[in-house]
């Protein structure tokens, strides 16, 4: 099993790595680029804790191998938090005690992001839809759909 | 857990991952999308010495309508489907389907292809290729064989693809009159396999199937087309003669039993959503009103 070479685009910054076949993305982002914040639950695509950009689109970052992100950009929770995109967001979780252990959130953030960025007006039937795929243990869901569906307003109002 | 170790061929056509496919066999795995493949070599259900990875060859994407077929490349992602003209024009119901398919995130990797050849029986696209009465494109080394859709699933994980074949299409006829689809599930939260569900295609003429397709998924260890469903093209529906294809329809699954739901569970539900079909193709929703 020998090493390849990848070469991709992380945050915005080139990154060359040597890595087997094996490891999937998430865990290469959290122990080679030390980016923790993609955080691995069930390793089967289920929980949603790892949820990445790959070129734009989210995806299960524990459903792909590094070596199939080799020429893609993949943007992480980091790099939405620095760059200010998810800010309001977060602060809307926070205000509205959207999360607790923080487990989901990362994921959470950036499957709403996601759907902000398709959908300025959603219901809370399709924020729900949206996050489906997205498992929080401690809020019970409703405060999370309040951050969200408050963020889409004020970023409305704000347009 | 993460997945066993293993070696990684990048294919750059076709003929390449046939090459690979007919050195290694069943030792080796194609990765697509991964959504499926990836969960289960995590799970270490499956341990493949080398994967060979089919997700850059180009010549296996893209929708082309041509004499009335629609030919969908085997790396179209569910989005894909989701977002096309010709799948909305052509196949609404798989259009209506993929969005019962897992996941925003799951179904901007998940292919086609890589679903169909999968063969889980609760999962939604098999289902509609029996509804649209799809033909599978299969290549190997012998060169290219055209499956029906009804004789590729076999069983639980079970195609009629060998170790050496690849899927590289599907077909869907397209009829010049357009006809009426259905599709409904039952899931636990939405984008979940299904406990039970249906995807049903029809011709109707003055109230009337002229043809009638309705695949079964989730109760069975296939999809499987009732047969009894017959019984209703070219006559008049009255509830009663429903009432007795219905239960000719429950006899004909023979549904599991799983931590889900009871096999008689979902026997119940394939009957209610194969009334619920009659009673919305036809629109007639008195049809639906009556005990299932």
């Amino acid at each position: 099993m020998t090493p390849t070479t990848i070469a991709l685009e992380v945050n915005g910054e080139r990154i060359e790595a040597q890595v087997l076949p094996r490891l999937n993305l998430a865990d290469f982002l959290r122990e080679h680029l030390h980016l923790t914040g993609t955080h691995v639950g069930c390793e089967h695509g289920v929980c949603g804790a790892c949820t990445v950009r790959l070129n734009g689109e989210i995806i299960r970052a524990c459903l792909m191998l590094a070596v199939q992100a080799d020429g893609g950009a993949v943007q992480t929770i980091e790099g939405l938090s620095d760059s200010g995109e998810v800010a309001d967001l977060q602060a809307a979780f926070r205000n509205r005690n959207a999360l607790q252990c923080g487990y989901c959130t990362p994921g959470m953030l950036i499957a709403a992001q996601d759907l902000l960025k398709q959908n300025a007006d959603p219901s809370r039937e399709q924020i729900r839809e949206h996050l489906s795929g997205n498992y929080c243990r401690c809020t019970g869901y409703q405060a999370i759909i309040d951050a969200v569906e408050s963020t889409a307003r004020s970023r409305r109002s704000r347009a | 857990m993460k997945a066993a170790a293993f070696a990684y061929a990048r294919a750059k056509s076709v003929d390449d991952a046939l090459q690979l496919l007919a050195a290694h066999g069943d030792r080796a795995k194609v990765l697509s999308g991964g959504q499926s493949l990836m969960p289960a070599m995590n799970l270490r259900l499956i341990s493949p010495e080398l994967i060979i990875d089919i997700g850059g060859i180009r010549e296996l994407r893209g929708i082309v309508m041509q004499n009335d077929i629609l030919r969908i490349g085997a790396l179209t992602r569910h989005v894909d489907l989701q977002r096309s003209r010709e799948i909305a024009a052509y196949a609404p119901l798989l259009a209506e389907a993929i969005t019962h398919v897992a996941h925003p995130a799951i179904r901007n990797r998940g292919t086609l292809g890589g679903s169909l050849a999968h063969a889980d029986p609760a999962a939604e696209l098999p289902a509609c290729m029996l509804a649209l009465d799809a033909t599978i494109v299969v290549r190997g080394t012998g060169g290219e064989q055209r499956i029906a859709a009804v004789d590729f699933f076999q069983g639980i994980f079970q195609t009629a693809l060998s170790a050496e074949d690849l899927l590289v299409a599907v077909e869907l006829p397209v009829a010049k009159k357009k006809g009426v689809h259905f599709f409904h599930e039952f899931a636990r939260r939405h984008g979940d396999y299904a406990i039970a569900g249906l995807a049903g295609y029809a011709d109707i003429e003055a109230g009337i199937f002229t043809k009638l397709r309705l695949a079964f998924f989730a109760v069975g260890d296939r999809p499987l087309l009732a047969e009894a469903v017959n019984r209703l093209i070219n006559v008049t529906v009255t509830p009663k003669l429903l009432s007795e294809v219905s239960s000719a329809v429950g006899d004909e699954l023979d549904p599991q039993d799983d931590q889900q739901a009871s096999s008689a569970m979902r026997r119940h539900l394939a009957r209610v959503l194969f009334t619920r079909s009659v009673a919305t193709m036809l629109e007639r929703p008195e049809l639906a009103g009556g005990t299932a």
